[in-house]
């Protein structure tokens, strides 16, 4: 492991609130260590930053081990960096080389609207979530464990699809700004499943309908998503939720089987 | 909120919502595929001789369903268009401030699939000039077995001999494989008609019918091309 400082040239976006102009500024670092994380050679700068007496650069992170997804960077022009199937939190310096510029900006879309400098706000997500990506259970002790059967099959697809950490990656990657992926992951995961499966109708159709409602863009079927994604989604769960959603909208199955329904 | 009310509406929120349109594009894309298809199997008579051709040209012309057959493939090409415009200019607006440095992942995106927008409205351009040269383009008749027809024959042939308008031609057919090379794979995706047994297949095939239709549309502008507007009609 080599333990020689690197020179990285830095071009971060600046931004001081929503509604203000942001623009890109240029850094250098000159004891960056191989061995650090992406966050931490942001952490060195913003010591610099703040021995300098000027305003640390303002990212957000909360795990720094790759599962929660808060880590949103768009770095040289991929979410996450180039490292496939990693989180920015999860990105090491090693990849890069001595003397290279790097440009690191937020995740851009309409839906998530930059806070300051790199941080956006994503609760588009949460609202999302809150529309649909849950499951109804009763109050009072568990459930036996073993009493519902759940397919070998199906739990292999709703485990894959509930890898996702809702780091926004998909949206940030996508040319239309769409959060297909996302949604698309939690629809799989629940509705796989059969404690999810009685509102898996209602489910998919409120989540689209938020999602559309909070200004993403439309799916072009490009699977830029797939290849940004940290954690491996497939877009395979897309062409389900296309599916599901055709079915829950043409068919008055929800209406039979999940009970009440609001739709509008 | 009466329970039909609710019902109309729920038609109503699919068509609007970002699936649903995406799915009715996918269904006009698919017709459009179809008659593309059969349009080409149709050319193909060119080959065979003047009178196959314009027998050819003349039945479907006098047949009773023309008008019909005329509309639906309107409102076919109006509203794939128009769904395929109103889509874009919504993905447009999801990204108000656009990346200082976005790279392709080399792993989802590829040229044709970016440029579906452009190589449509370009080829809603061709298609227009082609209905003008051709369907509403100069009448020439000539008379087989006491019934005259359109020489559709002749049109083509003048109209080929002009190497500029063979280019142009090109040109569109390799604009419509780009469109059809991500379209075809497109549309079974939008409907969640995906498998990992046959999804490889479909990609394939959609890449082989962008290819060959777009050679083999190209061999008709080319054939007329060298075999009148070199030797002479
Ligand atoms: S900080 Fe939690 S995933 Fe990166």
């Amino acid at each position: 492991m080599s333990s020689k400082n690197m020179t990285i040239h830095l071009k971060i976006w600046r931004q001081k609130c929503c509604s203000e102009k942001g623009r890109m500024e240029n850094y250098t670092l000159t004891t960056v260590s191989p061995d650090m994380s992406f966050l931490e050679m942001l952490d060195l700068l913003n010591q610099e930053l703040i021995v300098k007496g000027e305003e640390p650069v303002v990212f957000d992170h909360d795990c720094r081990e790759g599962i929660c997804g808060a880590c949103s960077l768009m770095i040289n022009g991929e979410p996450h960096g180039p490292e496939m199937l990693t989180t920015s939190c999860q990105l090491h310096m090693r990849k890069f080389k001595d003397g290279d510029t790097i440009v690191v900006e937020p995740f851009r879309a309409k839906a998530f609207p930059v806070i300051r400098d790199l941080a956006c706000d994503r609760s588009a997500f949460d609202k999302i979530i809150a529309s649909g990506g849950f499951i109804s259970v009763n109050t009072g002790s568990g459930a036996e464990a073993n009493a519902t059967l759940v397919k070998q099959e199906s739990a292999e697809l709703a485990m894959d699809a509930a890898a996702c950490i809702g780091c926004g990656a998909c949206v940030a990657a996508c040319s239309n700004a769409s959060a297909m992926l996302f949604v698309a992951a939690k629809v799989s995961h629940l509705g796989l499943l059969p404690q999810g499966d009685p509102e898996a109708s209602k489910r998919v159709y409120n989540m689209v309908k938020r999602m559309d409602e909070l200004g993403f863009g439309n799916c072009s079927n490009e699977g830029e998503c797939e290849a940004a994604c940290p954690k491996g989604i497939k877009i395979s769960n897309i062409a389900r939720m296309n599916r599901k959603f055709l079915l829950s909208s043409l068919t008055s199955a929800p209406e039979e089987g999940g009970g009440k329904q609001e739709w509008n | 909120m009466s329970k039909s009310f609710a019902k109309s509406s729920l038609y109503f929120n699919y068509f609007f919502s970002s699936i649903g349109k995406k799915q009715v594009l996918a269904v006009t894309a698919t017709f459009l595929c179809l008659f593309t298809i059969v349009h080409f199997i149709g050319n193909l008579l060119m080959f065979a001789g003047p009178q196959y051709f314009n027998w050819y040209g003349h039945t479907l012309a006098s047949g009773p369903l023309l008008p019909l057959a005329e509309g639906l493939l309107l409102l076919l090409f109006l509203s794939h268009a128009s769904l395929g415009l109103w889509l874009a200019c919504e993905n447009y607006r999801a990204r108000p401030e656009r990346y200082y440095k976005k790279v392709r992942s080399g792993r989802g995106a590829t040229f044709a699939s970016a440029t579906m927008p452009f190589t449509g409205i370009l080829l809603l351009f061709f298609l227009v000039l082609h209905l003008l040269h051709f369907r509403f383009g100069p009448v020439y008749t000539i008379v087989y077995d006491g019934v005259e027809m359109r020489d559709f024959y002749r049109l083509m042939i003048e109209f080929y001999a002009n190497p500029l308008n063979v280019v142009l031609y090109l040109l569109s057919m390799c604009l419509l494989s780009f469109h059809l090379g991500h379209g075809v794979q497109s549309i079974f995706q939008s409907y969640g008609w995906i498998h990992s047994k046959y999804t490889p297949w479909v990609k394939r095939m959609g890449l082989l019918i962008a290819v060959f239709l777009a050679i083999g549309f190209s061999s008709f502008p080319l054939w007329a091309y060298l075999k009148h507007g070199v030797v002479g009609y």
